[in-house]
């Protein structure tokens, strides 16, 4: 099980949050100017990167509230989690151990 | 046909001869320089394409390339549920195209699949799931394709160690049977598709990662970069499963897909005591017995996207709280092993079998936790699809362009869970 970090409570066991999906997906200001290609693009197309992966969390059972992580799907280890609408963090690509699950 | 093909007579005259006559059944290939096709992924689906490519379009000179070994992906990773009862026609006339391929698919190939139609039962635990149930029965029966429903104890019947007590957290109020479907053993899948593709010339390559794409100036592939080198082609089909994401965007092709562990585990082998298949959609719970005597149970999807192949074990301590309610019998059972498979899954939960924007570059994905079932189905109709490049009447409403024009096949919603 992971161990989350979530940015108002700290670290808390994985059963106590949602996975909100990919990070960062802005929905578009104007859907109905968008053509259907881009429309699908929004709803539909992910990143799914296989390495350093920007995503949403929700602590559903705790806090309740969402905020972003940085996670390497390749190891599952954490290496930043922040709040929502702050950028996207700039980390070093070889995780060090700590604060990892 | 193989150079050692199986009969009971050569069973027993190997056996008599103590099996010292035995030759390896495909052959160690190492890459050639080009070939007319070439298939990335040799799990069941891309094993199956090559030997349909072969045995009904007559291109022989392909490649099947495997970055580990052969059936090492979700293939040999499954808990082997095959059934083709779903809502929509377009999945109806797929499953059971794959469904009517598996029926006599060992003869076929001379090797045992050990396809086992024991029956499907999937569970009815509240209102909704009954409604649910009887709403694919009635759009099954439409389509040809047999579901029944039973009472509880018609499906304690069929299924002796079911609890049908109603005073249980998630009673049974009744269960869908498909009684054409059941399980096969994996790993004979993938090796029996082998096996009969090497046989017409294919050539099997393990341990050979594709890394790379090279395409001409109007975009079309002109062959692959791998582990083993460049090898030249001109058509090429990804069957990578949980990698076709990374596959395809070698190719700068994005596709609707994302990556999740779905794990599964086995118990201790015991005597015959499960004569049939049953799921639980509701509480998440799949379970079958192997010929072995090990109970086989399927557990759900972690919550994050992953390619670690692994997943947390309170996913499947989930599943045992549902399997030990629903089978009292099995509570002191001890599990043997458990383990993750990567599943590329789809907005909508159907596969994609297609052709890419990509001149030349076909893909056959986003079979998510529910593709072993459809091994031959897809396998056949993607070969196909590379063959004429046109998609077979069974897939062409399986295709990428569904997203953007909202003609999803929403199987998701018409189950509301992993299936
Ligand atoms: C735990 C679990 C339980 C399941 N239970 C069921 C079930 O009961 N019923 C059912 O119908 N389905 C089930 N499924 C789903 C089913 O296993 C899959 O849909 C199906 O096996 C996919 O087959 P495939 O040949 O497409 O993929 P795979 O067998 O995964 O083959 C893909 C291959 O591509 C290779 N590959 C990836 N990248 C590259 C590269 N760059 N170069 C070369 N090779 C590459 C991989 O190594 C792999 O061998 C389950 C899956 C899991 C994980
Ligand atoms: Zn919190």
């Amino acid at each position: 099980m992971l161990i989350i970090d979530c940015p108002y409570c700290g670290r808390r066991p994985e059963i106590e949050f949602t996975h909100g999906g990919e990070a960062h997906l802005v929905r578009p200001p104007q859907p109905a100017e968008l053509s259907d290609q881009d429309w699908a693009a929004f709803l539909y197309m992910r990143s799914n990167t296989k390495g350093i992966y920007a995503e949403r969390w929700r602590h559903a059972r705790g806090c309740g509230q969402f905020f972003n992580a940085l996670r390497d799907t390749t190891t599952d280890h954490f290496l930043s989690t922040y709040k929502s609408g702050t950028p996207r963090p700039v980390v070093n690509t070889t995780p060090s151990e700590e604060g990892h699950s | 046909m193989s150079k050692q093909p199986f009969s009971a007579l050569s069973l027993i005259w190997r056996a008599a001869s103590r099996h010292r006559s035995w030759q390896p059944q495909w052959r160690k290939a190492e890459p050639k320089k080009a070939y007319d096709a070439i298939i990335v992924g040799g799990g069941g689906h891309g094993l199956g394409a090559a030997y349909y490519l072969a045995k009904e379009h007559g291109l022989t000179n392909i490649a099947v390339l495997e970055k580990g070994w052969i059936g090492g992906g979700n293939t040999g990773r499954n808990t082997t549920i095959i059934r083709s009862n779903y809502l929509f026609s377009e999945s109806a006339a797929l499953y059971d195209h794959s469904l009517k391929l598996w029926e006599n698919l060992s003869q076929v190939l001379n090797y045992n699949v050990m396809f086992s139609p024991r029956g499907v039962m999937m569970l009815a635990h509240t209102v909704h799931d009954v409604q649910v149930s009887k709403r694919h029965i009635h759009a099954n029966r439409c389509n040809g394709v047999d579901n029944d429903w039973l009472e509880p104890e018609e499906a304690k019947a069929f299924c002796p160690p079911l609890n049908i007590d109603s005073n249980i957290r998630y009673p049974v109020l009744g269960a869908a049977l498909q009684r054409r479907g059941g399980t096969a053993r994996h790993d004979a899948v993938a090796w029996g598709y082998a096996r009969a593709a090497d046989a017409m010339g294919v050539d099997i390559i393990e341990n050979c990662e594709v890394t790379g794409f090279r395409r001409d100036t109007a975009g079309a592939v002109l062959g692959v970069e791998t582990s083993q080198g460049y090898i030249d082609s001109r058509k090429i089909g990804v069957c990578a499963a949980g990698h076709t994401s990374v596959v395809l965007q070698m190719a700068g092709v994005s596709l609707p897909l994302e990556s999740f562990p779905l794990q599964a585990l086995v118990s201790e082998p015991i005597k015959p005591i499960f004569p049939c298949v049953v799921m639980s959609n509701t509480i998440h719970a799949y379970i079958s017995q192997s010929d072995k005597g090990e109970l086989v149970i399927g557990a759900g999807t972690d919550a994050y996207t992953s390619y670690t192949q692994r997943g947390a074990l309170h996913i499947n301590t989930h599943t045992l709280d549902a399997i030990c309610e629903l089978f009292p019998h099995f509570r002191r059972l001890r599990m043997l092993r458990n383990w993750g498979g990567i599943v590329d899954v789809t907005p909508d939960r159907s596969p994609i079998i297609a052709k890419t924007p990509v001149p030349g570059l076909y893909v056959n994905c986003g079979w998510g936790t529910g593709g072993f079932k459809a091994t031959p189905g897809s396998a056949h109709v993607f070969a196909w699809t590379m063959a004429r490049d046109e998609p077979h009447p069974i897939n062409a409403p399986f295709n990428i362009e569904r997203f953007r024009d909202g003609y999803l096949i929403d199987e998701a919603a018409a189950a509301a869970v992993a299936h």
